[in-house]
């Protein structure tokens, strides 16, 4: 019998389950995250040009830096604020 | 004459419990019954012994004389009870063979080694004793204070205070197998983390093995000395390696090195580890030939060590959190040590405020070799670092990327000589770094990478200010510096970090 020790956090992350996905956007809110990655404006820009013509309510939003996580307050505000969030990811 | 009653059992009956823990009996690998190892002693005259120990020998039959109950740690057969697991000797803290004692009422009233007649007459109250032997005559070591044997015996029995999970491998996996399935090695194998060897391990450092070191992205997990031990174990430390891991590690999880975002990143960096002060070469690291290369167990495993730190505290795993489209192999392990002997520059730690035993981490991303074989004088050297630093990440990307450069000790001999040190260098570098905005722009040189047209500026300096390195490393021949590129830099990526090395 050969014991070791543990080498991780022993950390147990709880499951849980995803909201349901709402079936149409009309009328919701909607955030974008920019993570402030070069051209991330591109695409997100046309993103909510596509969102409003669908009836939903855009709000934008901003990480100070791609290369950071999110802060809290921000992570906050879109809690609150949105039903649905899109973050232009990466590059 | 019968001695007291002794018994190796489960429960119940008088005296103490010196065992507390079911222990498999040792050499039970095979599935074999499982001991339960309560010892308890009884009162009266209770002896440890080894039958190796030629003065244990002498004394036999003056412990079956006097009817001790005796323990043998080498011989199970030679008394009626056996310690080959040293389990009760490591209780009792048996430095010496043979050990006397005599106890009432459930506790030791006194203890002799080694065999002196007046001492055991003393202690046992029997007159007489051992006729024909010497008068004295000293012990022998306790196998259970063996330097080889001793971090296991702390690890089963010892209030150790090690708190991490166990985790017990089958019979039938093979060990280095069994790590690979569990997801905590880097690829290479790992030496299995057992508690006895993350004993030892915790014996480098003075700090409490519960101690929080640091909070580890991108789980924050608070990580302690023990856990960073663990992984110091799986990288191949030695235990004088740990301080340095556990600065590393608090270096590497300071908020403004932002390791989570140099972790999740699609660019190629990762933690690299810079050592200064005595410590480096009292652990035997490499700052000389091949500094950033193979072959030095310090360099390999210490920067090692903090990756699989990442890696298994923290969550951070290539392909999850880990988003590199590339890496690069310096993610494995990449530390050295700085070569503070004949450097030009002072220790990088101590001009970056912090003297003595230090380490700095900074987000690299590999090596780019540096070539000038004909410059003598520190201004056209100084030319050739510029030009070769001016390509970092993109010739037409100023302020964008870090990069330190490792100045080589034929290198550096030329600054030495010129009487030029880091800040003077430096201040020569930043303004052969300033790059022509003209030059930048995107579409500028038939490239569409560049900075976005309208830029004030007629120059723009390709390095923040605090954003190139200066180190010196290497071995006494080669015409040839190493560029190590960095990451994002400043406030919206990465700061390096130095922090004192402590014991």
């Amino acid at each position: 019998m050969r014991t070791v020790l543990d080498p991780t956090g022993e950390r147990q992350a709880p499951a849980r389950a995803l909201l349901p996905r709402p079936t149409s956007l009309q009328g919701r809110t909607v955030g974008l995250l920019d993570i402030s990655k070069a051209r991330g404006d591109v695409v997100l820009d046309r993103l909510a040009e596509l969102l409003r013509a669908d009836g939903a309510m855009v709000r934008r939003y901003r990480k100070p830096t791609f290369a950071r996580v999110a802060p809290v307050d921000l992570r906050h505000e879109i809690t609150e604020q949105c039903e649905v969030v899109i973050e232009a990811l990466a590059d | 004459m019968q001695g007291p009653a002794a018994s190796v059992r489960a429960v119940g009956g008088k005296g103490v419990l010196v065992g507390s823990r079911r222990e498999r009996a040792s050499g039970g690998g095979q599935g074999g019954p499982c001991r339960v190892a309560f010892v308890e002693l009884p009162d009266g005259l209770v002896a440890v012994v080894k039958r190796d120990c030629p003065t244990c020998v002498l004394v036999e039959p003056v412990l079956r004389r006097l009817g001790a109950a005796v323990w043998c740690q080498d011989d199970p057969t030679w008394f009626d009870h056996e310690d080959t697991d040293l389990e009760l000797s490591y209780r009792l803290g048996i430095e010496t063979v043979p050990t006397l004692l005599r106890r009432e009422n459930g506790a030791e009233t006194a203890r002799t080694v080694g065999w002196s007649r007046t001492q055991w007459e003393a202690l046992t109250g029997v007159a007489g004793l051992g006729e024909g032997l010497p008068e004295h005559r000293p012990g022998c070591g306790s196998l259970s204070v063996d330097p080889f044997r001793i971090d296991a015996l702390e690890a089963r029995y010892g209030g150790s205070g090690l708190t991490s999970r166990r985790v017990e491998l089958a019979d039938l996996e093979d060990e280095h197998e069994a790590l690979f399935d569990r997801g905590w090695t880097d690829g290479l194998p790992v030496v299995p983390p057992t508690p006895e060897r993350v004993v030892r391990m915790l014996r480098g450092t003075t700090r409490d093995p519960q101690e929080v070191v640091a909070v580890v992205p991108p789980d924050l997990v608070a990580c302690t000395v023990e856990k960073v031990a663990v992984n110091a174990v799986m990288a191949g430390c030695l235990p004088e390696h740990l301080p340095v891991v556990l600065a590393a590690v608090e270096a590497a999880a300071a908020e403004e090195f932002a390791l989570h975002g140099l972790l999740a990143t699609t660019y190629f960096s990762g933690p690299v580890v810079i050592v200064n002060g005595p410590v480096a070469a009292r652990i035997g690291m490499n700052s000389g030939v091949n500094a950033l290369g193979q072959g030095n167990r310090a360099n390999a495993t210490i920067g090692r060590a903090l990756q699989l730190v990442v890696r298994n505290v923290g969550g951070g795993r290539p392909g999850e959190v880990d988003r590199a489209t590339l890496g690069n192999p310096g993610k494995v392990t990449f530390c050295f040590a700085e070569r503070e002997q004949d450097s030009p520059f002072a220790p990088l730690a101590a001009d970056r405020g912090v003297s003595g035993d230090a380490v700095t981490v900074f987000a690299g991303s590999g090596v780019q070799p540096v070539v000038d074989q004909l410059s003598r004088d520190p201004e056209s050297l100084a030319r050739t670092f510029a030009a070769c630093l001016r390509v970092n990440a993109h010739p037409k990307l100023p302020m964008a990327f870090d990069a330190m450069l490792v100045v080589s000790p034929e290198h550096g001999r030329v600054l030495r000589e010129a009487g030029w040190d880091r800040a003077r260098l430096l201040a020569e570098l930043d303004g052969l770094l300033r790059l022509p905005a003209g030059e930048l722009v995107r579409g500028a040189g038939g490239m569409a990478e560049g900075v976005p047209p309208g830029v004030a500026a007629d120059e723009l300096p390709k390095f923040r200010p605090g954003g190139l390195l200066v180190a010196h490393a290497g071995g006494d021949a080669g015409l040839f510096s190493a560029i190590v590129g960095g990451w994002v830099s400043g406030e919206t990526g990465s700061v390096p970090v130095t922090r004192e090395v402590r014991a």
